[in-house]
């Protein structure tokens, strides 16, 4: 899967009648889940800012956070990794599970060990990677990637799911009820305790890493990425340089937007704060504890226009308001990183070349900016993507001419108004009565109608209200 | 050069910065010694009684159960009436806190050991009205896979240690542990374990407990 044939899967997606039914439950759930919880919180939008200034704050001066956070994670007694590319990242961990003679890692939910690729690195080393978020299990099975970013199999039936157990779990009775909900996850919570109780190694992203105390943060509603994290002997934390923050004071500012952002909960039913590894009496707890700190790509962002999208905390919000990813999913982006925030991290990681229609699936609505709790200017960011691959030839020919084409007309406006004047004149003559155009010589129409002018260009329009303000 | 050393001189090369600024380093060391609080919500802003009632009503919404007694004599009674009418054994896995230990168990039996398919017992280190959260802390006292485990899990707080922000635990874990350093595990606890990947529907117990009792001691 890459992200350069997105037109193709989008069509796909779209005739994807299942695809779509479970896009507007999931479309309509959460939306509605994250204005009610916004609604019943005053402070909502003083501490969207508040999270913004946090995240801007400690990029601005990421590099003495990187140092302090270090520090403190070495004085209780954990390791610090750092690795430049998606390749040293996993050289670390399969270095880690190799030094241990690990067989089996039962792994939480972690975005940057997708990005970087560290199953199939571990498989390759042979180290089983089981995923242990339910979601996450499944589409495992299945050998898909996530289609959303809280809730990866939204897109999978309880009929597909039963199937996939039936062939997955062999050792279990072939004739044994799958037909409700709470079977499928009565099983999959049985064979999961399993590998949680048997796993040599743990691995757990991190929602957040606090450089006051050397603490991973991590938020579940399942309990798996905490199990994770407490039973195997070693605890393996992946992390994005950019998940930092400074205190606790700022994790729980940020907690606070985050999971109502995410799933319209006040909070997450599970919020883990781990440091170091067991000390001293502990009853439980990993005996080791590494975090692998991933650059890949994040400090050439940091410098670039693109930085802002670095204040990313990964809610989703973007994806479920946005109308593009609501009609499409996320398979259709052809990475990890889907919708709005897709659309601009995923040219950063894989190159423009490689993603030139993720920044054009866009109407431009500003949804995704006036939900996102660390007020990332995604519309902003997805045009400067635009400009790039328009200054380096990434646009087709056609598209190329036309921009080309209004150009020249921008550029003259007695030459504009009168052009316009003219096609508004032509559009509105071949409208068939009702105010819509049904047949039109580009492919538009095919499957929508295209509304017709009805009377003067806009800048008439807006010149005659003006002088009719300035009566009144 | 190391990749920790190309990294951080990527990002002060991205930054257009040395690392040695004085201001930069006094902007980070004031913000760390400091730790400003940022928008805190009115909402857990309350006397002690309102508190306990805004803590108990946000854990309800969460599907957690709540029961409220009077003082510690009263704990072992109910955490019994509630395993009766669960139909559990009257064991009940814990770990080695005093507190527990010293409460009247009249019949009810508290072991050390796996947890796995039995109800389990911990104390809270506190917990916070604004969002029905409890808080616990690892150690011997109150392992932290009792958290995960068990399908119930029974957890006792004292009226006393419910605050009404995130904010007042730091506080008050800075006071038990010092500045900067953190208990291994802290877990924020908020209901029982859930998912919605299959089916899209809400369903309890995912890998963490079906159920999750508190038991609040004290307070008006």
């Amino acid at each position: 899967m890459n992200a350069a044939q997105f037109t193709r899967r989008a069509h796909l997606a779209l005739e994807d009648k299942q695809l779509q039914t479970a896009l507007s439950i999931s479309r309509d759930g959460f939306t509605a889940q994250r204005a009610a919880a916004v609604a019943r919180l005053p402070e909502f939008d003083s501490l969207r800012d508040s999270a913004r200034d946090i995240k801007a704050h400690t990029l601005a001066h990421l590099d003495l956070y990187l140092e302090a956070y270090e520090k403190r994670v070495t004085a209780s007694g954990g390791i610090v990794h750092y690795a430049r590319s998606a390749k040293d990242a996993n050289d670390i961990v399969v270095s880690i599970c190799r030094r241990h003679g690990a067989k089996l890692a039962v792994k939480g939910k972690t975005m940057i060990g997708e990005e970087i690729g560290v199953n199939a690195a571990l498989e390759a080393n042979g180290v089983d990677p089981v995923e242990t978020d339910l979601g996450e299990y499944i589409l495992q099975l299945r050998g898909e990637l996530p289609s959303h970013i809280t809730a990866p199999a939204v897109h999978l039936t309880k009929e597909q799911i039963a199937a996939d157990f039936r062939r997955a779990h062999r050792d279990l009775p072939e004739g044994r009820d799958l037909t409700e909900a709470s079977a499928l996850l009565a099983e999959a919570r049985a064979v999961l305790r399993k590998m949680f109780l048997s796993a040599d190694i743990g691995i757990t992203g991190a929602n957040f890493l606090v450089a006051e105390t050397g603490t991973s943060i991590i938020v579940t509603n399942e309990g798996n990425g905490d199990l994770a994290a407490t039973l195997p002997k070693v605890h393996i934390v992946l992390a994005s340089i950019e998940k930092l923050v400074p205190t606790l004071e700022d994790a729980a500012q940020l907690l606070r937007v985050l999971t109502r952002s995410a799933t319209g909960q006040e909070i997450s039913t599970y919020t883990t704060f781990a440091t170091g590894p067991r000390r001293p009496g502990d009853p439980d707890g990993p005996e080791e504890y590494h975090v692998v700190l991933v650059d890949n790509g994040r400090s050439a962002l940091l410098g670039s226009e693109f930085a802002e999208v670095l204040r990313c905390i990964r809610c989703g919000a973007c994806m479920n308001h946005c109308p593009v990813y609501q009609s499409v999913g996320g398979h259709a982006y052809g990475s990890v990183y889907a919708g709005p925030i897709g659309a601009v991290l995923t040219p950063a990681l894989v190159g423009i070349e490689n993603a030139v229609d993720l920044p054009n699936a866009s109407s431009f609505c500003g949804a995704c900016e006036s939900v996102c709790p660390v007020r990332i200017p995604l519309p902003k960011l997805m045009r400067f993507w635009r400009e790039h691959a328009f200054e380096r030839g990434l646009v087709s020919v056609r598209q190329r001419l036309a921009l080309n084409l209004w150009g020249f007309f921008a550029k003259r406006p007695a030459l504009y108004r009168f052009a316009t004047r003219a096609a508004v004149r032509v559009l509105a003559k071949i409208d068939g009565e009702d105010g819509r155009l049904r047949k039109m010589p580009a492919s538009w129409t095919a499957s929508r109608d295209f509304p017709a002018p009805q009377g003067e260009t806009f800048q008439a329009e807006f010149a005659r209200r003006k002088s009719m303000g300035r009566r009144s | 050069m190391s990749a920790r050393a190309e990294i951080l001189a990527d990002v002060r090369r991205a930054l257009g910065v040395t690392g040695s600024e004085a201001s930069r380093r006094r902007a980070v060391a004031d913000r760390l010694e400091h730790a400003p609080q940022g928008t805190i919500p009115a909402r857990g802003q309350l006397d002690p009684a309102e508190r306990k009632a805004l803590f108990r009503a946000e854990a309800e919404r969460v599907l957690a159960s709540v029961a409220e007694v009077a003082s510690n004599a009263d704990v072992a009674a109910e955490v019994a009436t509630y395993l009766r009418r669960r139909n559990l054994p009257a064991t009940l896995r814990a770990g080695a806190d005093p507190y527990l230990a010293a409460l009247p168990w009249q019949g009810l039996e508290l072991a050390e050991g796996s947890p796995d398919g039995t109800a389990a017992l911990s104390r809270a280190f506190g917990a916070v009205a604004e969002s029905g959260t409890l808080v616990l802390v690892s150690g011997k006292e109150n392992p932290t896979r009792l958290n995960f485990l068990p399908p119930t899990h029974i957890v006792v707080v004292a009226a006393g240690d419910i605050v009404g922000d995130y904010e007042t635990i730091w506080q008050r874990l800075r006071g038990a542990y010092g500045k900067g350093a953190m208990p291994r595990t802290v877990n924020f606890i908020s209901g029982p374990s859930r998912s919605a990947d299959i089916g899209r529907t809400m369903q309890l117990g995912a890998h963490g407990p079906r159920e999750l009792r508190i038991i609040i001691v004290g307070g008006k």
